[in-house]
């Protein structure tokens, strides 16, 4: 695998020179391999959203270095813009930025900003709509009758349509209900496996990040706290409290049963691994009449 | 950044220019102004900036704002100064002579008296945006106005209509800066190209605003309706405007200091 | 004594000629004092309920009783509004003034009340709300939280006897939608009857009693406990389930003998601790 995003002493600051100066990025350096399926996570103002826009070149570094693809975005002779094709970026609430008579023109927007054959940016819009279960009938109606939902997926299909060889998502869910919130999430995932294109998912979703991503960088007052594989940073829950951060619920559990005084491993995040820890856990306890363990269910679980 | 501007900056202070009623500084503002145009001798306009000076000093204004707020209009002040110059002629031999122009003594004392007009006039209103701010001076218009509202003319609308809009001025210009970068992450080329394009370029910018806006207005009339709001019909107010001792003192002096600039148009 | 909210077989269509009813029969009455959430996904018709309790909607066939007033009353349309205080989702879009008390005492202002009363009244609200430090400021210089909390502030100056909350914290980050529920229970706490429209099942646990609604109808009600514990029911409607609750559920089907109505992390503990201390 070889790396698609470098940030080296990324700083960035608001307001410089005046009183109420703010480093929103504080010497900031990370690298993401291409392919990885990328959790961002912090609290509000911890400059996670600074982050991301630095990744397509909206914001200027104060000083550092970022590289995409090993081009160093702000050398002197770069075109900014094909960055901008490099780097998907689907913002916070992204539906507020449809404006075309239909769907599929909304989606097209993007891959005509490319100079793309219109023979293309067709082929384009239909994959970019299926990975979005947009219908057909769908595409051919105005944005503006869809619901909130559905709005939704055609702006991310508009920047799935670019073909971006990283896609950045700032909490593609929020507002969402639990089934369009998991619906968008899931074809996300989809997307990840079927192109193998890396995502970086900022969320604030402890839940969301555990269900979906491989490795989680976690963001606290402007700097990089944590940067691990999901197992690795769960395994440091209590951690993460401290950093005003929540845990899955499950996680919560096995904090408390340790708390308690039990001896039991804390890093648990998932379902089945929940079950299967419980369960051997009592074994252990009642060797007379053991419970059967479920079997693996692929993928979702993972090793200890 | 973009969301900085605000209109009719204010400059928070306690000075007595700040807690004086709106409504007097209002009038007093307009007052100073045609007193700027009907004292138009040199005496009457050095007295003008004499107390505009003063009056800055006591609100405690730097007055390096002065120049700020007068950095955008510095064209139309050189530019209105030179066409004076070229086109005003007088009775005596000219100063000088530029090829068909030629520049009189009157052309360059009315050029000066018209950059320094404008310059008192851009300077005196600004102090009254420094020292009021922006929802004090929209009560103050509502309360100047309001003998109208005899005539129908819709006076609370009006004063409403000028607070929504205060209300939402930074929040349409964050999201205008949001939809810009969303066009732009998706390859939009909003400062280059030719005119034509540029036009075209606005588009996907100025749809999605204008329906957010509308959303926007929607919801507020829902909001406003939930909290009772039936027009200006029986309306109190929080901050009810008073016109107390201190404005009376103030509004006695202004008017004496305004009577001596305009005495001095009888010496000349 | 008189409910605080009735509402009686209520059905309403946004169209008229079609004939999908975006609420479809429901009855309920929420006593004085009470929390009740109602949960549902989108286009479950919960947040065309909430409308109807302070006469933005009024229903199609059947009556809807605020504190025994029909909201088609017209003349007392004013009262109702007074008695049920509405705070809908995007505070930015509720927010009328360009500085914190002014928009707090916006409603008052409306109803006539007396400027020295104003006062007093919009600094009880602000304390109420916990926004009583940001009076002065600019309500966009605020965070999404502080700013619904002014929304509610709003509402509070009329001094309500209830207080709905149509989706109030589904634009608000975790830290924002903690502070609006802090407020939320202390309101509650001052004896103000709260109903909460949301979709998130956290928020939902918190109240005294829970109504689900799928496609227009109330098709679950009870405790937190008794909803919260049936995760298939809940899972079918489309709606998440507390880990708590479905840990228990897997547990059990695997053999454990587990308690029933597990929803909280704390009460899923207590029950491992016992089984494997």
């Amino acid at each position: 695998m070889s790396e698609i995003i470098r940030c080296e002493h990324l700083r960035y600051v608001y307001n410089a020179g005046l009183p109420d100066e703010t480093a929103a990025l504080d010497d900031v350096s990370f690298s993401i391999e291409e392919g990885d399926f990328i959790g961002i996570i912090g609290s509000t103002g911890s400059g996670k959203s600074t982050l991301i826009s630095h990744f397509n070149g909206l914001n200027r570094p104060t000083s550092g270095k970022i590289y995409v693809d090993g081009r160093d975005m702000w050398a002197e002779g770069e075109d900014l813009r094909s960055f901008r094709f490099l780097v998907g970026l689907v913002f916070q609430y992204p539906e507020y930025q449809l404006f075309e008579e239909t769907c599929a023109q909304d989606i097209a927007y993007g891959p005509r900003n490319m100079g793309l054959s219109e023979e293309e940016i067709q082929r384009r819009v239909k994959e970019a709509a299926e990975f979005t279960g947009l219908s057909e009938d769908l595409l051919q109606r105005s944005p503006f009758e869809l619901s909130g939902g559905q709005k939704r997926r055609v702006a991310i299909a508009g920047v799935m349509a670019m073909e971006p060889r990283i896609l950045v998502l700032d909490e593609p869910a929020a507002g969402l209900d639990p089934e369009g919130r998991d619906t968008i999430l899931a074809q996300i995932k989809a997307y990840h496996k079927k192109t193998g294109v890396t995502v970086v998912l900022v969320s604030h979703s402890m839940e969301d990040i555990a269900k979906y991503a491989d490795k989680v960088l976690v963001m606290h007052k402007a700097g990089v706290a944590m940067y691990d594989t999901v197992e690795n940073i769960f395994a440091r829950a209590p951690e993460l409290l401290e950093l005003g951060l929540s845990v899955p619920q499950v996680t919560q559990i096995f904090l408390r049963l340790k708390e308690m005084g039990l001896d039991i491993k804390t890093d648990v995040y998932t379902m089945p691994y929940a079950v299967k820890t419980v369960l051997k856990a009592y074994n252990a306890r009642h060797p007379e009449k053991p419970l059967p363990i479920p079997a693996e269910k692929g993928g979702e679980d993972h090793a200890s | 950044m973009l969301r900085d501007i605000t209109i009719g900056q204010h400059f928070p202070g306690n000075s007595v220019l700040h807690r004086c009623d709106p409504r007097l500084k209002l009038v007093g503002t307009i007052a100073y102004i045609i007193v700027l145009f009907v004292a138009s001798n040199p005496l009457g306009i050095a007295l003008s900036l004499a107390l505009l000076a003063l009056l800055y000093a006591v609100a405690k204004i730097p007055y390096r704002l002065i120049l700020k707020s007068l950095k955008p209009i510095v064209p139309i002040i050189i530019f209105t100064a030179v066409l004076n110059l070229f086109f005003i002629t007088g009775d005596g031999e000219p100063l000088v002579r530029l090829w068909v122009f030629s520049i009189y003594k009157e052309g360059v004392s009315y050029a000066i008296l018209m950059a320094v007009r404008v310059v008192a006039l851009i300077a005196g209103t600004s102090l009254l945006t420094y020292t009021t701010s922006p929802i004090v001076l929209t009560d103050a218009i509502e309360s100047l106005l309001r003998p109208l509202q005899k005539l129908h003319f819709p006076v609370h609308e009006l004063a409403m209509m000028m607070t929504i809009a205060l209300r939402f001025i930074p929040t349409l210009i964050e999201e205008t800066e949001k939809i810009m970068n969303a066009q732009k992450a998706r390859g939009a080329k909003l400062d280059n190209g030719k005119f034509t394009e540029r036009i075209r370029a606005l588009i996907p910018i100025l749809i999605p605003l204008f329906i957010s806006a509308f959303r926007r207005a929607d919801e507020l009339a829902m909001a406003m309706e939930c909290r009772c709001y039936r027009g200006g019909e029986g309306r109190t107010r929080l901050k009810v405007l008073r016109f107390g001792k201190l404005d009376v003192q103030c509004a006695l002096a202004l008017a004496v200091l305004l009577g001596i600039i305009l005495s001095t148009t009888l010496l000349f | 004594m008189e409910p605080m909210l009735k509402a009686q077989d209520v059905r309403f269509r946004y169209d008229p000629e079609r004939p999908d009813y975006a609420v479809d029969g429901v009855s309920l009455e929420v006593k004085r004092g009470e929390f009740v959430a109602v949960l549902g996904g989108n286009g479950s018709g919960k947040s065309t309920l909430a409308k109807h309790f302070n006469a933005i909607l009024l229903p199609e066939t059947g009556t809807v009783l605020v504190e025994g007033i029909d909201t088609r009353t017209e003349e007392k349309l004013y009262d109702i509004r007074q008695k049920a205080g509405m705070v809908f989702q995007n505070p930015d879009n509720q927010i009328v003034a360009t500085i914190v008390e002014e928009d707090v005492a916006f409603a008052l202002e409306n109803l006539g009340v007396p400027s020295e009363q104003i006062r007093t009244r919009v600094d009880e609200a602000m304390k109420m709300t916990g926004i009583y430090e940001y009076r002065e400021k600019a309500p966009y210089k605020l965070s999404g939280g502080q700013k619904q909390r002014v929304a509610i502030a709003g509402v509070i100056a009329m001094r309500p006897d209830c207080l709905i909350l149509d989706e109030a914290t589904a634009m608000l980050d975790p830290r924002g939608r903690a502070a609006v529920m802090n407020t939320i229970h202390s309101l509650r706490a001052a004896g103000i009857t709260i109903v909460s429209i949301t979709h998130y099942m956290e928020e939902a646990a918190q109240a005294d009693r829970v109504l689900v609604m799928s496609r227009g109808r109330i098709v679950m009600e009870g405790t937190p406990e008794e909803v919260f514990s049936q995760t298939e029911r809940l899972k079918r409607y489309r709606l998440d389930v507390p880990q708590a609750a479905e840990l228990r559920d897997e547990l059990a089907a695997a053999g454990l003998p587990m308690p029933a109505n597990v929803i909280t992390p704390e009460a899923c503990a207590r029950a491992l601790y016992d089984l494997l201390r």
